[in-house]
């Protein structure tokens, strides 16, 4: 892998194309002609669109705005390198496997997304369509999954409702006769499965890059300019920078960096943990979720299992988590998988996430012109990268949200409209 | 793990808690008043700073009261906790932490 590097030079990207010729060529050179795959370009004084943000959704949204919209001059200004954020801190789950109507098809989208990603962008993100097995341990679980599995179908989405002995025969090694959750069955979707998360950020950076986005690391934005309720530029650490649009994508900072226009959002940023145990040979073979717990555990190619559960539950902007959280993931661990006692757990780290008030995202223009907002992923916007990107770019570009994210309102939440798929957000305000 | 001083009964685990959201969001003494905004305000809308945070815990699996902690986001040190009523300590006048 080739990482950025402070010495490159503008215009010595973007001429490669990976391909088998590319690599064997440069294996005959000793592999020592690769070059970094993005420029580190000084920021312009001036831009079409600025997008605050260097995370998934922010270089996404970038390469969508330039390869589908065709706008000339984009920056992406990251305050600290791209991948820092929960785009390289995330457990990698992909799928479309959701109930409200509003979500289906975003998520569908970007799973359709997804599936073409690595062609359309040259760059091998690991997309890997293992499945994603939701578990129910009760009739009225099983219900409700069956009546999910046919909402999914209606919407073209690929679901299969699984019984006790098609889920033992997927993955032998969980507790089913566990004496209070015995596991009945699944739901599966059979192409959600997990993507190499770094490999998203660099592939989208890459790919931005080669259209001439200037991807700015290492610049934080500490101002928004507004004149006459107008966004009009951001002030940065190297510099102001004036754009005729500018979109935010600050996951868990979303707040912070509203705040610096005057707005104030339905969001509080809490810490999600993940964890990864020793490598071991393959084992799961899936996603799976826990149905009596908030559990849910892959395993990575080099071997090692990657498991979540839930936020720690108190603000937080932290990046660490919290011991009894640990605690709690590794007991629903043990009580899926009881063989996870045998094995140590190598690493754990936590990411900041914008939880909204209903537990759905935000895609929307704010009550300011010229400024647009993606933000209130939750835990669960990484699956969300490609159609977030797409469905921003769409928003910023055309100035009215897309079909797929009309739903994604900001002001749902006087009006109404919230997204009842979760039912909660941060706090259970909905009452 | 936190360790939070409960107003009533002392320090204790983090784990005997229950967070319960930014404190001193007052509910309107008659709702149907207020316009939607006005209700999204209180129900949806929160400062969430990264730094010093006025907030409520309940101390579920003790006492069972509500109270104030003032803690910081970003560290975690907890700088004061106060029952509900009483107004925030000055923290700038250099207040200790109370229990
Ligand atoms: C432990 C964990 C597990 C998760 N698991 C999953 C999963 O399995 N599946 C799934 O779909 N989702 C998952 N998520 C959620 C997902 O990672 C996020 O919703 C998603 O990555 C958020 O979008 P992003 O990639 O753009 O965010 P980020 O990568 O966080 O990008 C935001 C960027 O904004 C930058 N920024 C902030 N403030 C400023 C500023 N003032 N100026 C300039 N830049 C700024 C940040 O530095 C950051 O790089 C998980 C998250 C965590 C933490
Ligand atoms: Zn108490």
């Amino acid at each position: 892998m080739v990482l950025p590097s402070s010495h490159s030079r503008a215009g010595a990207v973007a001429d490669l194309r990976y391909s088998i010729l590319s690599l064997v060529a440069q294996s005959f050179r000793g592999n020592t002609a690769w070059r970094p795959v993005w420029r580190e370009p000084e920021p312009k004084p001036a831009y079409d669109v600025v997008i605050v943000g260097g995370g998934g959704h922010g270089l996404s949204t970038a390469y969508y705005l330039a390869k589908e919209h065709g706008i000339g001059s984009i920056a992406v200004v990251e305050k600290s390198w791209i991948g820092s954020g929960n785009v390289g801190r995330n457990t990698t789950v992909i799928r479309s496997n959701y109930l409200d109507h509003a979500n289906i098809p975003f998520y569908e989208w970007s799973l359709k997304l997804w599936e073409g990603l690595e062609q359309d962008i040259n760059y091998n993100a690991m997309v890997s369509q293992r499945g994603v097995l939701m578990l129910y341990h009760s009739d009225a679980q099983r219900d409700a999954l069956a009546r999910r599995g046919n909402a999914m179908r209606l919407n073209g989405v690929d679901a299969e409702l699984l019984d006790r002995d098609a889920v033992r025969r997927l993955v032998p090694i969980l507790d089913f006769d566990n004496a209070r959750f015995p596991i009945h069955g699944g739901l599966l979707q059979p192409r959600g499965g997990t993507v190499r998360h770094d490999a998203v950020a660099w592939g989208y950076a890459r790919a931005a890059d080669s259209r001439g986005v200037d991807i700015i690391q290492n610049c934080e934005v500490t101002g928004i300019t507004v004149e006459n309720g107008r966004a009009v530029a951001v002030e940065t650490t190297r510099g102001k920078l004036h754009a005729r649009k500018i979109g935010l994508a600050c996951a868990g900072n979303s707040s912070r960096v509203a705040a610096l226009a005057g707005l104030r959002l339905p969001i509080e940023s809490h810490v999600l943990q993940a964890y990864v145990s020793e490598g071991i040979k393959p084992l799961v073979p899936n996603v799976i979720t826990f149905g009596a717990g908030h559990f849910y555990i892959s395993q990575s190619d080099k071997g090692g299992l990657i498991f979540g559960g839930d936020i720690d539950g108190y603000n937080s902007y932290a990046q660490r988590g919290s011991t009894p959280m640990i605690e709690d993931v590794m007991e629903g661990g043990v009580s899926l998988i009881p063989t996870l006692s045998r094995l140590r757990m190598l690493r754990s780290w936590g990411g900041i996430m914008d939880m909204s008030m209903d537990g759905s995202p935000i895609i929307d223009k704010t009550p300011i012109e010229g400024l647009y907002l993606n933000a209130g992923w939750c835990i669960g916007g990484f699956k969300a990268t490609p159609a977030a990107g797409w469905c921003f770019a769409h928003t910023i570009a055309r100035d009215a949200p897309h079909e797929l994210n009309a739903a994604f309102r900001l002001d749902r939440f006087a009006a109404g409209h919230l997204i009842d798929e979760r039912g909660a957000g941060a706090q259970p305000n909905l009452q | 793990m936190l360790l939070i001083p409960c107003p009533y009964c002392g320090p204790r685990p983090e784990i005997e808690f229950r967070y319960a959201g930014q404190a001193h969001v007052a509910r309107a003494a008659d709702p149907s008043a207020l316009s939607d905004a006005e209700w999204a305000q209180f129900l949806y809308l929160r400062d969430n700073p990264r730094g010093r945070h006025a907030e409520r815990w309940r101390h579920t699996n003790g006492c069972g009261r509500f109270f104030n902690c003032i803690r910081d986001t970003l560290t975690d040190k907890i700088a004061a906790t106060y029952r509900i009523g009483e107004t925030p300590p000055d923290l700038a006048a250099g207040a200790e932490a109370r229990r």
